[in-house]
């Protein structure tokens, strides 16, 4: 897994990347999901890949033997999850009424508030 | 203590959740809101009074043996932000209720501003990293939820660039907290800063820490990611934008220094940083002032100064010395006051005249020569004139940065003066000494709490200039407490976990 785990996060960010840099908003939102996606899976690689062991104290002992799975990296993922799906919903939203409103979802477009007055019709 | 170190976060949740509780009555809960600022406004000078006088204080969140809780602390440099904050906040707060219109404040502006307060003081008083990071996040959503509130095209595309972006920095946030973690296996601040102390971080530490830093660059509104504070603070109501101004860019400065002087120990990861921090924070001031030349728009001439002024401060942290973190502190201080009050002339100026275009209005200091003072006043601490306490934040940060040997970026910080006078001078001649034009529109009177905002800030920065050697020891102090972190670090219960 932990031969595996690093390529999987380095397609996810590059293809997240550059889905973000496209004009078009829907497209901005699947490259957002990847990129917290492939974060994740980061935290979760980088914590240490440890196979069935879990964080128990074997009974008789006062401690912890190493190795075991460290659960605050899956701590912070489950955090980081929460975070990044109502970001996610949030930003969904947006864009929504953001077409709505604006009648388009082409970046290149959405000049209207960034525009000079004498510019704006 | 530590009531005062857990207060500054309570007292908004409480009153987030009596607000959402009260959703109808919107006076009931401007007052809510008011109250719990000045809770946090308590708290921090209680805060300040006692670590003056024992040394930092932390509260284990839950009781849990310290390494194993997240802790809350409060050092001097957390305890002045907090009073920085909560002081401007309550200003703030002030104007913003009573220009808010009905529908707004029925969609939820009271709650929102209330956990925006919240996340604001436990990005100050948090001694964990990847809590910073949920404060962090605590605050975006409910700037978020400000930005949009209300609907328009106008607020619907700043929201959408304001959004993407921060998103972006969160990512790199997390990106970098994974990595040190990956490294040092604590998160702790305290235990990070020990980690740090004691050897390399390693490659994947190093980078790590480019990731956070990156990351709280771009809330500081750094170049050259800085283009989603000028695209969109323009768009939501101006209480709303004053809000944002005196608050979010301030703390994600504050959370750059904090996180650069605990981790950015070994030479070699300080010297890259440093060199990429003074670099950044030089173009970043310049890059921002001429942004404003081009504009009549007052909000957006402002929003570029912000982003100017976010220079200035991250050239402060980039000096990594007692005298460089003193000086920001003093001068995140100065800007607070100045630059929010200029957003409340702002706002008070769009009520009276009608507009926001500097070139449909004017003869206002005729009218109204209480506006004119208070702007002049607030535009002159900002362009750096004595005796107003920006012109100490600004001789502060030369003198570190000549001590320090910063010349070029020191060069790029006055030249930036002379520009932001020119912004400065242009509002003051178009709006306040021109006659009125014939074109322009119909205004109407400002609400007394917008007054009593404005010139509160105007007292602010006239004071904190007249003041300033007092000020200016607090704010020593904390430079002291944030170039040596040592008791910081104990107070975390700061040993590796």
């Amino acid at each position: 897994m932990e031969a595996v785990l690093p390529f999987v996060v380095g397609i996810l960010y590059a293809t997240g990347t550059f889905l973000m840099l496209r004009r078009a908003l829907a497209r901005v939102l699947i490259g957002l999901a990847l990129l917290t996606t492939g974060t994740n899976l980061l935290v979760f690689t980088a914590g240490g890949i440890v196979r069935g062991r879990p964080p128990l104290i074997e009974p008789g002992s006062e401690q912890l033997s190493p190795p075991y799975a460290d659960p605050l990296p899956q701590a912070f993922i489950l955090t980081a999850i929460v975070i990044g799906f109502g970001v996610l919903a949030f930003a969904v939203a947006l864009a929504y009424r953001t077409l709505r409103d604006a009648g388009t979802e082409d970046s290149d477009e959405l000049t209207l508030s960034e525009a000079m007055p004498e510019e704006r019709r | 203590m530590g009531w005062a170190v857990a207060l500054p976060i309570a007292a908004p949740l409480a009153a987030a959740a009596g607000c959402l509780l009260g959703r109808k009555l919107l006076r009931l809960q401007a007052a809510t809101t008011v109250a719990a600022v000045l809770c946090q406004l308590g708290a921090g000078i209680a805060l300040v009074w006692d670590v003056h006088t024992s040394g930092p204080t932390a509260v284990q969140v839950g009781g849990w043996p310290a390494g194993a809780a997240i802790p809350l602390v409060a050092d001097m440099a957390s305890g002045i932000m907090v009073v920085l904050a909560s002081t401007v906040a309550l200003l703030a707060v002030l104007f913003a209720s009573s220009t808010i219109d009905q529908r707004r404040a029925a969609f939820g502006f009271y709650p929102l501003t209330n956990v925006l307060l919240m996340g604001v003081a436990g990005m100050v008083l948090t001694g964990d990293l990847f809590n910073l990071y949920v404060w962090v996040e605590v605050t975006l959503i409910a700037s978020f939820v400000l930005m949009a509130l209300g609907g328009g095209r106008m607020q619907m595309e700043g929201a959408t660039k304001y959004v993407t972006l921060n998103v972006v920095a969160s990512v790199l946030f997390l990106t970098g907290i994974g990595l040190i973690y990956a490294v040092a296996g604590t998160v702790s601040l305290g235990g990070l800063a020990t980690y740090a102390r004691h050897g390399p971080l390693g490659w994947p530490g190093e980078a790590g820490a480019m990731f956070v830093l990156a990351a709280l660059l771009v809330k500081a509104a750094a170049f050259p990611f800085f283009w989603w504070l000028p695209a969109s603070y323009h768009t939501p109501p101006i209480g709303v934008t004053a809000l944002f101004a005196g608050l979010l860019t301030k703390v994600g400065v504050f959370a750059l220094v904090r996180v650069s002087s605990l981790l950015l120990t070994a030479e070699s990861l300080r010297d890259i940083a440093q060199g990429a921090m003074l670099a950044i924070g030089g173009v970043t001031m310049v890059a921002g002032v001429l942004g404003a030349a081009a504009h009549s728009d007052m909000r957006r001439i402002l929003s570029f100064h912000i982003v100017s002024q976010s220079g200035y401060m991250v050239m402060g942290a980039g000096f990594m010395s007692g005298a460089g973190y003193a000086a920001t502190l003093f001068f995140l201080g100065h800007n607070m006051a100045a630059k929010t009050g200029l957003f409340v002339a702002a706002g008070i100026m769009h009520r009276l005249a009608g507009s926001y275009d500097v070139r449909a209005i004017g003869g206002l200091m005729r009218k109204h020569p209480g506006l004119a003072v208070s702007f002049a006043v607030c535009a002159a601490s900002l362009a750096g004139f004595p005796p107003f306490a920006g012109f100490f934040g600004k001789l502060a940060l030369v003198q570190a940065g000549v001590a320090g040997g910063h010349y070029a970026v020191v060069a790029a910080a006055l030249f930036t003066s002379i520009l932001t006078l020119y912004s400065m001078t242009k509002i003051w001649h178009e709006a306040f000494w021109k006659p009125t034009p014939g074109s322009a529109g119909q205004g109407r009177s400002a609400p007394w709490p917008a007054w009593l905002a404005l010139y509160g800030f105007a007292t602010l920065s006239a004071a904190g200039g007249l003041a300033a050697g007092g000020l200016f020891d607090f704010a020593r102090l904390g430079g002291e407490a944030l170039a040596d972190p040592a008791a910081f670090i104990a107070a975390t219960g700061g040993e590796r976990r």
